[in-house]
C-alpha cells in the first residue's frame, strides 16, 4: 500500500509493456516493504519451551509465502482489476467530468429507510422465530437495542457533523447529560419516565446552547479540541460532585420502564395480567425495543423534516461557506447554536432510553471511546446521510458482535484460534479498508433538499465537509 | 427616489495595526445609479466593500444609507448621537451600516453583495443557492422551524413564493436549465451570474459587487453590462462596484470613485475621471519629476 502514489504517475499514457514494467517495479517495492514489516512481526517467533526459557523460532517460509502473495495482489491490482488498468483498457470518455447522476426517483433513502424500518418492526418476531422461543432470542433483541440507540445516537450526531459541518468529539456528554437527567429525576423526585425524557431533552439542548457559545469563533482542529475537552469536563463533573451524581459509584436502582403506568412484573396489575399473557421478562425487553426504535424513527423524521426547512437549508450552506452565509442575512450565531442544540436534544433523549434500559448509570459509560464511536458512525456512513448512518450503526456494533460468533474459522485455522482475540483487528482492518475504498463513507452523494424538475444526487467530490 | 443620495460614506478610516488601508474616505452614491470603486491593486477598494458590508469594523467613519428617499438623511445627526443602529424617518429610514453586524446589515439594510473569489454553495443545487438566499423570510414563515416541522400551511405556500422568485432570476441569468445541477458544476461565467442572482434574491437597494466581470469572456462581460443595467432600471435597486474592466466601467457606471493608497484621488462621471490627471498617474506610473507634484496635490487634497 506504501507504493501507491508512485503507480498513478507510471499509468498515464504508456504503452503496455511499460506499463506492465511499471507495475512489477510498484509490486517489487510493495514486497520490500512487506518484508520490512514482517521481518520483526512474522520471522520471529518466541516461545516459551518446557523450562520456561524463551526460544526464537525462525519462520522464513510463512514470511516468503506473505510477500509473494503481496506482490501477487499489487500486481493483479496494477494490471488486471485496479480502476487504472480498467480505465486504461477502456475507451477514453468525454473530458468534462460529470459530477451529477441523474438518480432515479426513488433514491437510497427514500426506499432504504422504509425497508430498513419494516425490518427493525418485524425484528423481534423474526428473532423468536429463528431462535425457537422468546426468551431463546434475548441476545438478538438486546443487540437490536443497542444498534437502534447508536443509529438515534448517529442521526442526533448528523445534524452537527454531518450538516452545519461542525466536528463535535464531546457528543457523549449530551448523551451523558440525558442519562443523569432521568436518573436523578426519577430517583429523588419519583417522575415517570414520560415525564423525564421530555425534560432530560430539554437540559441536553440546553447544555448544547451553552457548550456552543464559547465555540462559535472556533473552527477545524479547535472547535475539535474545545467539545472533546467538554465531553471529558461532563464525565470528570460526573465523578466529583458525588452529592448528587454519586460520584464513580453511579446511580443505581433506577425505575424501570414501565407500558404507559403499567410495569412489567408478575402482580396481578401488571403488563402480562393485564393483557392475559403468561408473565415473562422479555415482554419489557421487547417493550425497550419498539420504544427506541420510535425515538429513532422520530429523530430520523424530525431530521429529515428540518433539512427541508430554511433552518436545515442554514445548516448546510453554514459547512458550505459560513462568510457567503453571512453576506446573505443568515444569523450564522444562532443557526450554528440551533445545530448544537437539536444534535444535543437526541443526544439526551437516547441517553435517557440508556438509564430506563440499564437501570444503573456511571461516569464509566460515557468517555472518550463513545463519542469516537459515534463519530465513526457518522464518518462511515458518509455524512449527512441517513441509511448511511443505519448500515454503519449496524457494521459498526454488530459487526464487532458477529466476530465473537466466527467459529467456523477454527476449521481454517485450527483449534487454537480464537477468534474473539482478533475482533478488533479484523475491525481496524475492515475500517482501513472502508477509508481506501470509500473515503467519504458509504453514501458519499448528497440529496437535494428541493428541486424543479429532476431529482439529482450531488456528487461528495462537490460537497464541503465543512470547518472541521 | 432616482437621483437622491442613497449611501453616504464620511471619514471612513480603516486601520490594520499600523497600516492604514483607507484614510479618511468621503463619497456619496445616488439611487437608481452604478457606482463604480476603481483603483489600482492595493488601493483599498475590497476593504471599502468590508467595511460596507459589515464584514469590518471600521476604525474611524460612519456609513449611512437610507431608505425610503435622501430625507431619511435628516436623522443621520440625531441617529448617530443616539447611539442607534436605524432610526425611522417617516416611511422610511436610515441605517448606519459601520455599527451593524455583517448579517444585519444584508437582513434590514437591505446591502448584498458578491464576492471578488465567488462564493457559492457548490454542494447544493442552484435552486438551493437560491433558496438559501430567501432564508430570512422562510424562516419566519415557517415559525422558526416550529409550524414548518409540523407541516402547517403558512411555509408552504411561502416556500412555492420563493421557489417562483428564483425561477424569475434562473431565467433572467439564462440557468433554468441547469436548475437542479450543482452551483460547483457550473462554468465559470455562470456561477458569477447565479452569485449576482442570489444577492439579488435578498431584494437588496444596494447591490455591491466586486469585480463581476474577472474572468469573463468578451460575450458573457456584454451579457453581465445588460444584466446589471437591467438590475440597475427594472429591479430598482442601485450598484456599487468594483472593477478593473475599464471597459465596463466606462460603459455602465454613472459614476466613478477612484482610490489610491486608501484615499481618494478622483470622483465624477466616467468621462471626467478618464481625463484626471491623478488617474492617469496612478494607473500608469508618471516620470520621476512628476511624482512629487503630483503628491503634493495628493496631499493638499487630503
Amino acid at each position: 500500500m506504501a507504493a501507491v502514489p508512485q503507480s498513478t504517475a507510471a499509468t498515464a499514457a504508456t504503452s503496455v509493456p511499460d506499463r506492465l514494467m511499471a507495475a512489477v517495479k510498484d509490486a517489487g517495492f510493495a514486497t520490500i516493504v512487506t518484508l520490512g514489516l514482517c521481518i520483526p512481526l512474522v520471522t520471529l517467533r518466541t516461545d516459551a519451551d518446557e523450562g520456561g526459557r524463551l526460544t526464537l523460532i525462525p519462520r522464513f517460509g510463512l514470511t516468503a509465502v506473505l510477500c509473494l502473495l503481496v506482490f501477487l495482489a499489487r500486481l493483479g491490482y496494477l494490471t488486471i482489476w485496479g480502476k487504472e488498468a480498467r480505465a486504461s483498457r477502456r475507451p477514453p470518455s468525454r473530458g468534462e467530468a460529470i459530477k451529477t447522476v441523474a438518480a432515479p426517483r426513488y433514491t437510497l433513502t427514500s426506499v432504504g429507510l422504509p425497508i430498513a424500518l419494516g425490518f427493525a418492526i418485524a425484528y423481534p418476531a423474526l428473532m423468536t422465530l429463528a431462535n425457537g422461543g422468546l426468551s431463546e432470542a434475548r441476545y438478538w433483541i438486546d443487540l437490536g437495542i443497542l444498534v437502534l440507540t447508536y443509529v438515534m445516537l448517529g442521526w442526533g450526531l448528523n445534524v452537527v457533523v454531518g450538516l452545519a459541518g461542525l466536528l463535535d468529539l464531546g457528543y457523549v456528554a449530551f448523551y451523558a447529560i440525558g442519562a443523569y437527567s432521568y436518573a436523578i429525576l426519577s430517583t429523588t423526585f419519583h417522575l415517570s419516565f414520560w415525564i423525564c425524557l421530555p425534560i432530560a431533552g430539554i437540559l441536553a439542548a440546553t447544555w448544547g446552547v451553552l457548550l456552543g457559545f464559547p465555540v462559535l469563533r472556533l473552527r477545524g482542529d479547535y472547535l475539535a479540541i474545545v467539545t472533546l475537552a467538554f465531553g471529558e469536563i461532563i464525565r470528570l463533573v460526573l465523578i466529583n460532585w458525588v452529592p448528587v451524581t454519586n460520584g464513580g459509584a453511579g446511580i443505581a436502582s433506577i425505575p424501570r420502564a414501565s407500558f404507559f403506568g403499567i410495569p412489567f412484573n408478575d402482580d396481578d396489575n401488571g403488563f402480562a395480567a393485564l393483557f392475559g399473557l403468561e408473565f415473562s421478562p422479555m415482554h419489557r425487553i421487547v417493550f425497550l425495543f419498539y420504544l427506541i426504535l420510535a425515538l429513532a424513527t422520530l429523530t430520523s423524521i424530525v431530521t429529515t423534516r428540518l433539512r427541508r426547512l430554511p433552518v436545515g437549508r442554514a445548516w448546510e450552506a453554514l459547512r458550505e461557506d459560513e462568510i457567503a452565509c453571512r453576506s446573505l442575512g443568515i444569523n450564522t450565531t444562532t443557526t450554528k447554536l440551533s445545530a448544537f442544540a437539536t444534535g444535543a436534544l437526541f443526544g439526551g433523549l437516547a441517553g435517557s432510553f440508556f438509564a430506563v434500559r440499564q437501570g444503573f448509570v456511571s461516569p464509566e459509560s460515557f468517555n472518550f471511546l463513545e463519542s469516537a464511536i459515534i463519530l465513526a458512525i457518522v464518518v462511515l456512513g458518509g455524512m449527512g446521510s441517513q441509511i448511511g448512518v443505519v448500515v454503519a450503526a449496524v457494521v459498526m456494533i454488530a459487526g464487532p458482535e458477529m466476530l465473537r460468533n466466527l467459529d467456523f474459522l477454527k476449521t481454517i485455522f485450527g483449534d487454537n484460534f480464537d477468534p474473539n482475540e482478533y475482533r478488533l483487528l479484523i475491525f481496524g482492518l475492515a475500517m482501513v479498508v472502508m477509508m481506501i475504498w470509500r473515503p467519504r463513507g458509504l453514501v458519499s452523494t448528497r440529496e437535494p433538499t428541493v428541486f424543479l424538475k429532476e431529482r439529482k444526487s450531488i456528487s461528495g467530490d462537490l460537497v464541503k465537509e465543512g470547518h472541521g | 427616489m432616482k437621483g437622491e443620495t442613497l449611501l453616504r460614506v464620511e471619514h471612513l478610516t480603516m486601520r490594520f495595526g499600523g497600516l492604514t488601508a483607507i484614510n479618511d474616505l468621503s463619497f456619496e452614491a445616488k439611487a437608481g445609479d452604478i457606482t463604480a470603486l476603481i483603483g489600482p491593486n492595493g488601493a483599498g477598494k475590497t476593504t471599502v466593500f468590508n467595511c460596507i458590508t459589515g464584514f469590518y469594523k471600521p476604525s474611524e467613519g460612519r456609513i449611512a444609507l437610507a431608505h425610503g428617499g435622501e430625507q431619511a438623511f435628516a436623522a443621520v445627526e440625531e441617529a448617530t448621537a443616539r447611539g442607534a443602529r436605524t432610526v425611522t424617518v417617516g416611511d422610511g429610514a436610515i441605517h448606519l451600516l459601520e455599527r451593524m453586524p455583517d448579517f444585519v446589515v444584508n437582513q434590514h439594510a437591505k446591502v448584498a453583495r458578491t464576492f471578488q473569489n465567488i462564493r457559492l454553495f457548490s454542494g447544493m443545487t442552484v435552486l438551493e443557492n437560491l433558496l438559501v438566499a430567501q432564508h430570512n423570510v422562510l424562516m419566519r414563515a415557517s415559525g422558526y422551524s416550529v409550524f414548518g416541522i409540523l407541516g402547517l400551511s403558512p411555509y408552504t405556500s411561502r416556500q412555492k413564493e420563493a421557489i417562483e422568485l428564483a425561477k424569475l432570476w434562473l431565467d433572467r441569468i439564462g440557468l433554468t436549465d441547469r436548475a437542479d445541477d450543482p452551483a460547483g458544476d457550473l462554468p465559470y461565467g455562470a456561477q458569477r451570474r447565479l452569485e449576482i442572482a442570489r444577492a439579488m434574491c435578498t431584494k437588496p437597494v444596494l447591490l455591491c459587487l466586486d469585480e463581476p466581470a474577472a474572468g469573463l469572456n468578451p460575450r458573457e462581460s456584454l451579457e453581465l453590462n445588460t444584466l446589471l443595467r437591467t438590475i440597475r432600471d427594472q429591479d430598482g435597486t442601485s450598484l456599487l462596484l468594483i472593477e478593473h474592466d475599464m471597459t465596463v466601467v466606462m460603459e455602465i457606471s454613472d459614476h466613478v470613485v477612484v482610490l489610491d493608497y486608501g484615499v481618494k484621488i478622483s470622483d465624477g462621471a466616467p468621462t471626467e475621471v478618464r481625463n484626471d490627471p491623478k488617474v492617469i498617474a496612478a494607473y500608469l506610473g508618471v516620470e520621476d519629476e512628476e511624482v512629487a507634484a503630483v503628491e503634493a496635490e495628493v496631499e493638499g487634497r487630503a
